[in-house]
């Protein structure tokens, strides 16, 4: 082992030497305090003296040779080392590595991803920007952070948004549905006066829900008008005897739910939906019904609906009505529906586009009870009770035809009711 | 292009000033014919004479004073303070008159001087010959204060502030006085007072930074570029006023921003900096801005050890640059 001697500081601003006399060779032995060289410098001529006392091993700088200050100009076993076992100085560093060593592992070890949610903002900015899904990036940085070079070697290699795509039609929109109602947050509001309303679970759930549909469904709609006179005389007829008999109220909804099961039951094609690599058709019929309360919509749901009378779709009816009303709904009230009927008549529409309430191909609405003047078949023309019809249908399970023939059986079933052929028990 | 040293580039930048305009003069103690303490007028006095390369009193105030006179009268002096620690005496002359005289005469007046000071430690100078006072100033409009890191800086900005019609302070490493060599053309050139020079470009982290540490970042950016660590080095020149858009384009690029300066950190031109980079950069910014700076304490310390605990150095800044480049 050897002491090296550096280029001493020999003045204030002073920062190099050149060496322009070595006064000792290798072999010398030296005390310390000893001359070793004569060193210019831009200051003063001075002599190095030694810092140690031993023996010189090598004489690393040439004469004129400028050095810079803390540069080693030679080296030098000092007594110490000279009597010193050579373990002690070995021994030394294998004892400071794994010491030094072990912090490094300690930090690196330490919970690789507790800061993979904290986003700084260009790294935020640069995932609004270009809408990238910061749950789907790998982070380089400290704590599995990610940086924003990470976002921006992303960005270059235009990846992340092509997976994206292709797990959205995997999964099935989950993640998809979540960032265009979380879109919706980010909306910039004008300026003034406004009232923010937190958005409760059943508004979240609707609003997912539609998005869900609208984005997955290509909806197509058809629209037939019916004239339902003689289901609005016969109705009329019997509501009071209904009323007081069974405690209910007879309204035209189970009359029009029973014409759709009849249908549904004639073209089962429309009691099905789409499942991806297949179409599922539903042998039983269980209708859904869209009901709205002041700021909510459930669509709770009759079982096998097709096993029921038009009595029995009434009470039914109003049970859920009473359940909704009370929201005592339970959660297998609300499921398993296979096509869905909505009474958009009872607020006053004629005409609506309703959206699909998935996963089911279609669904009816149906508007109000209006009286207008309609050509009759003989040419004359006569006041009658019209209403409308709209389905929209998911064309990737349905076309046009089938569910014009589907519309055209429910219309023919609602024109022909008559008190002998339309029992209600 | 011949290399020179940093102290050459400022004797040169003098001494072709002063062949060029004869209203150009130099005063200051011991520059005449001892050529300065650093031998930074060396050979000045020989060449244009007494007259024109003055010997002043050991009275920092009458330097300035007498600059500010003669600056008005339509001289361009070249004031020396020997060592920027001994320019407390003039600091009212400084900021009370050459500051103020354009301003104050409603453009009658103005005051073309330039006060040049060699600053900085690491020369084991201990208080009274260590410390960075471009602090003090940076706050006064109607200064301009110089701090260059190369000689290529040096003669082209000490010729811009020779030039320029209201005073400069032009603060100089003493420790890059021979340290520091680098190429000068030999051609005639100025360069502008209050651009910053990218320096080294890279896109992992942004050093921004003056003087000396400039040299440092440097050092540490090429150590750092072979572990796969590419940083962006802007130096600021001109370090008041601060040339904002070219920190706000630096701070951008990489959105991970170190500031050094060898000064007390609290109060320094780069918490400056680094209010301008809080204030325009927000939504670019990758990490918190970090500055790597001197400790708050009085004084540089005479101690060898305790100057190295205070002084930065290659091997804090390559840290501090490591840090930031994992953030």
């Amino acid at each position: 082992m050897a002491t090296e001697i550096t280029m001493p500081q020999l003045g204030e601003s002073v920062t190099e030497g050149t060496i322009t006399k070595w006064l000792v060779k290798p072999g010398d032995k030296v005390n310390k305090y000893d001359p070793l060289a004569e060193v210019m410098t831009d200051k003063v001529n001075a002599e190095i003296p030694s810092s140690f006392s031993g023996t010189i091993k090598e004489l690393i700088a040439q004469e004129d040779q400028t050095l810079g200050v803390g540069e080693v100009i030679c080296t030098l076993v000092t007594e110490a080392e000279g009597q010193a076992a050579p373990t002690a100085g070995t021994t030394e560093p294998e004892k400071a590595e794994p010491a030094a060593e072990a912090p490094l592992h300690a930090s690196t070890s330490q919970d690789e991803s507790e800061n993979k949610r904290r986003y700084s903002p260009a790294v935020m900015r640069l995932a609004q920007e270009n809408n990238i899904d910061l749950e789907q990036v790998q982070g380089s940085g400290r704590g599995g952070r990610i940086t924003r070079k990470d976002l921006l070697a992303v960005i270059a290699s235009g990846h992340l948004l092509e997976q994206k795509e292709a797990t959205s039609t995997l999964a099935p929109a989950a993640a998809e549905v979540q960032r265009q109602t979380a879109a919706v947050k980010t909306v910039s509001v004008p300026s003034g006066k406004v009232e923010e309303i937190p958005v409760s679970g059943v508004r979240r759930a609707i609003a997912n829900n539609m998005v869900k549909s609208k984005q997955e469904a290509p909806h197509a709609w058809m629209m037939i008008e019916v004239d339902v006179t003689e289901l609005v005389r016969y109705r009329n007829k019997i509501k009071e005897q209904f009323s007081k008999k069974e405690g209910i109220k007879l309204t035209f909804l189970p009359f029009f739910v029973k014409a759709v099961v009849d249908a549904l039951k004639e073209y089962p094609e429309i009691n099905s939906m789409w499942a991806g690599e297949k179409i599922i058709r539903h042998r039983d019929i269980h209708i859904s019904l869209a009901v709205a309360t002041e700021t909510e919509l459930y669509v709770p749901v009759i079982k096998h609906a097709d096993e029921k009378s038009i009595k029995g779709l009434a009470k039914e009816m109003d049970s859920l009505v009473q359940k909704v009303r009370t929201k005592s709904l339970k959660q297998e009230d609300m499921t398993g529906g296979t096509f869905t009927v909505n009474n958009t008549g009872s607020f006053g529409s004629i005409q609506s586009q309703p959206i699909i309430n998935q996963p089911q191909a279609a669904i009816l609405s149906v508007e109000a009870i209006v009286k207008r003047p309609v050509v009759l078949e003989n040419d004359a023309i006569a006041v009658r009770h019209m209403v409308n019809l709209c389905m929209s249908l998911d064309h990737r399970v349905l076309d046009g035809l089938i569910c014009g023939k589907f519309l055209g059986h429910i219309k023919n079933t609602l024109e022909n009711i008559r008190e002998e052929n339309t029992p209600i028990y | 292009m011949p290399k020179i040293s940093y102290i050459e580039a400022v004797t040169s930048a003098i001494r072709e000033e002063m062949a060029r305009d004869e209203n150009v003069f130099v005063l200051g103690e011991d520059v005449g014919k001892r050529g300065g303490v650093f031998r930074a007028t060396n050979g000045l006095y020989e060449q244009f004479g007494e007259e024109r390369v003055i010997d002043t009193p050991l009275a920092e105030s009458a330097i300035a004073g007498v600059g500010i006179g003669a600056a008005m009268y339509g001289m361009r002096p070249i004031a020396e303070i020997q060592f920027a620690d001994f320019i407390m005496p003039a600091v009212n002359q400084i900021i009370s008159e050459a500051a103020k005289i354009r301003y104050r005469s409603n453009n009658d007046w103005q005051c073309p001087l330039t006060i040049r000071a060699p600053y900085g430690g690491g020369i084991h100078g201990a208080l009274y010959h260590s410390q960075s006072i471009e602090a003090i100033f940076a706050n006064v409009p109607g200064l301009k204060i110089v701090m260059p890191s190369t000689p290529y800086d040096v003669k082209g900005l000490l010729k811009s502030a020779i030039r320029s019609n209201d005073p400069v302070l032009f603060f100089e490493h003493k420790r890059a006085y021979r340290l520091i060599k680098g190429e000068v053309p030999d051609d005639e050139y100025t360069l502008p007072l209050g651009k910053a020079d990218v320096k080294r470009e890279g896109e992992d982290i942004t050093v921004i930074t003056y003087g000396m540490c400039v040299h440092f970042a440097m050092q540490a950016a090429e150590n750092l570029a072979k572990e796969g660590y590419d940083a962006h080095i802007l130096d600021l020149r001109t370090v008041y006023p601060l040339d904002k858009e070219a920190i706000v384009e630096a701070a951008k690029k990489t959105g991970k921003v170190l500031l050094i300066t060898e000064d007390n950190k609290e109060g320094s031109i780069i918490s400056e900096v680094a209010a301008i980079i809080a204030e325009n950069c927000l939504f670019d910014l990758d990490a918190p801005i970090k500055r790597l700076a001197g400790p708050d304490v009085p004084a540089m310390p005479y101690a060898p050890t305790m100057e190295k605990y205070f002084m930065v150095n290659p091997d804090k800044v390559e840290a501090a640059m490591k840090e930031l480049a994992d953030f």
